[in-house]
């Protein structure tokens, strides 16, 4: 996949759209954790970043993306399709019987690894595939992508300290930090602020970008990738819950809103 | 007891089988030991001789098992260790999400050691002691449950755990128990049970540590003119289900025991589903820990006749079972 080729902000834009018509036919989906995280994903899948192949999708050869925050990635769905890891017409039964796609993905579907519904595992599981591939000489990278909510999750920090502790500097954490879990401001139920400063502490390279300007996210990952220092890399990615959408646009219960259909195509005839 | 058994030298279940793990790592690239800061004499030589394939996570069991995960996604076939009740209870839902629901989609096998069945931490209290592991582990569908009563038999299953894909939980006794089985191949691997005796109208079904238990009750009810039957209960979902039904279906009486909880969902709700879906008609009486959690001190046979599962608690009840049956 060449990054250069394509148009990253453009992409976006059709994620966003793509995952406001998914929402649409399935309100149950978590529209505004999967908002936060669109600009991360397509950096990642259409930005260079991530090795993969939609025909074989675990191959040896791909870099692993564990997709912790599994509910607020409804915006995979688009990308998968789209990348042809399945037909696009699936994104028209989401949440159906008999559909693969659900309101929080699992590895039923082909491009997810593991099963994230409970938040927290991510990390954890995404250390054991990281030392496993050191261990046999791989240099193929994993990528997590979880909330700042989910770090409330104790297991996370054991894994921060035993990735730091063996070195895996083929693991990525990237943090879509968009400041609200369920009910409400993460710095108003248990702050990780300093974030930064608490990863670095824990041994963790770290660096902080806008979460919402892809380019910089596709340039600061592809700086850290590039990097192999001994250190496990994690991006915090600043970002708003729900962003584009003005009503959930963070919002601190907007984890829990569903659009209205006519809300939904108001927003799409805006954007044209 | 035949002269066989008697030259064998008893061992720590998870020494003998360590051994096997040892012996595996050298055979085998894809072998992998993570353990949670927990240690014994044999994992001494696994951490010298195969450091690349050996990894002490700290005593963090949620860690132990994505890690393990992890490892497994990536090929390996990893073994778990760590003391009983932390690595069934205090990772619960890491064993649930990342081992039992992620085995139904993607191939991986992990294999959890736990050490300290029952009451076997004798002085360590009810933190170590271990009487809920059973429940929980085969709550999920896709777990094995695997519980020997001695060191051979838990050294026989390191080859089925290599070779059967999925999730499965040992479970072994931290005392050095007497040895029950002559070699690897007599003991319960293949299905998952063994008859030691055969009885007339009560039969007697334990597992680990309980199965010395039920030798002692059988020869005290011997002494009554009862002859009690005997089965070691090895694997506690997986066994061969029809041949085990054939092996029941001539008593009147079934006793299970185990040092477990009784009525919570351990190998009692096992065999009173399996006795009721296969329409047999024995009665079943069941035998494990009672009460609630204790702090006394005491040596384990005294602890387990406080919890009504010691040798002579166990023989009023069954005795009482047989006289009840009769009536």
């Amino acid at each position: 996949m060449s990054g250069e080729q394509i148009d990253l902000r453009q992409k976006v834009r059709w994620v966003w759209r793509e995952t406001l018509g998914v929402h649409r036919r399935a309100p149950e989906t978590r529209l505004a954790s999967s908002l936060s995280s669109v600009e991360i994903f397509v950096a990642l899948y259409y930005g260079g970043i991530l090795r993969f192949d939609p025909a074989d999708p675990r191959a040896e050869s791909r870099d692993r993306c564990i997709i912790s925050k599994g509910h607020g990635s409804i915006c995979m769905y688009p990308i998968l399709a789209d990348l042809g890891f399945f037909p696009m017409e699936e994104l028209q039964h989401v949440c159906e019987a008999g559909s693969f796609l659900g309101g929080i993905p699992d590895p039923v579907i082909p491009g997810y690894e593991t099963v994230n519904g409970s938040l927290g595992h991510g990390l954890g599981v995404a250390c054991g595939i990281a030392l496993g591939l050191k261990r046999k000489g791989s240099d193929r990278s994993v990528f997590v992508v979880a909330g700042d909510g989910e770090l409330h999750e104790g297991a996370n920090w054991e894994a921060i300290m035993f990735a730091s502790q063996h070195r895996l500097d083929n693991l990525h954490l990237i943090v879509d930090d968009n400041g609200i879990s369920m009910l409400g401001r993460t710095s108003e139920i248990v702050s990780h602020d300093p974030l930064e400063a608490r990863l670095a502490a824990f041994g963790w390279d770290c660096t902080k970008v806008d979460g919402h300007d892809v380019l910089a996210v596709q340039a600061a990952l592809r700086q850290q990738k590039a990097q192999a220092a001994g250190k496990p890399k994690a991006l915090i990615a600043r970002t708003l819950k729900g962003h584009g959408v003005p009503s959930m646009e963070n919002a601190p219960l907007s984890h829990v809103m569903s659009l209205k259909p006519e809300v939904v195509d108001s927003l799409l005839e805006q954007d044209r | 007891m035949n002269a066989p058994l008697a030259e064998i030298k008893p061992l720590a279940m998870r020494d003998a089988f360590l051994e096997r793990v040892w012996r595996g790592m050298g055979a085998d690239a894809r072998v992998f030991f993570v353990c949670a800061d927990f240690g014994s004499p044999v994992l001494d030589k696994i951490r010298a001789d195969f450091p690349e394939r050996f990894v002490n996570v700290g005593i963090a069991e949620q860690n132990l098992i994505n890690v393990s995960a992890g490892l497994a996604l990536e090929g390996y076939r990893v073994f778990a260790y760590a003391i009983a009740p932390f690595i069934t209870m205090r990772c619960y839902e890491q064993i649930r999400v990342s081992l039992a629901l992620l085995s139904e989609v993607r191939p991986l096998n992990v294999n959890l050691i736990g050490v300290g069945a029952g009451y076997s931490y004798v002085v360590s209290g009810p933190t170590h002691q271990c009487y809920e592991d059973i429940t929980l582990m085969r709550a999920m569908p896709n777990m094995r449950v695997l519980s020997p009563a001695d060191h051979v038999a838990a050294a026989a299953l390191f080859d089925r755990c290599l070779d059967t894909p999925g999730p499965k939980y040992l479970r072994f006794d931290a005392q050095v128990l007497p040895v029950v089985y002559a070699d690897e191949a007599d003991s319960a691997v293949a299905s998952g049970y063994r008859v030691f005796r055969k009885g007339g109208s009560i039969l007697l079904v334990a597992t680990g540590y309980m199965l010395h238990t039920a030798f002692k009750v059988a020869d005290a009810l011997a002494t009554e003119g009862i002859a009690a039957g005997v089965i070691d209960l090895v694997d506690l979902s997986h066994f061969d289900a029809d041949g085990l039904q054939q092996d029941i279906a001539g008593y009147a009486g079934i006793v299970s025991l185990e040092e477990g909880f009784a009525g919570r969902g351990g190998m009692d709700a096992m065999l009173f589903d399996f006795i009721g879906r296969r329409q047999m008609g024995a009665r079943l009486l069941n035998i494990g820990v009672s009460g609630g959690y204790r702090f006394e001190l005491g040596p384990r046979a005294e602890l387990h006749e406080q919890a009504g599962i010691g040798p002579q608690a166990v023989l009023a009840r069954v005795r009482e079972f047989a006289s009840a049956l009769r009536g």
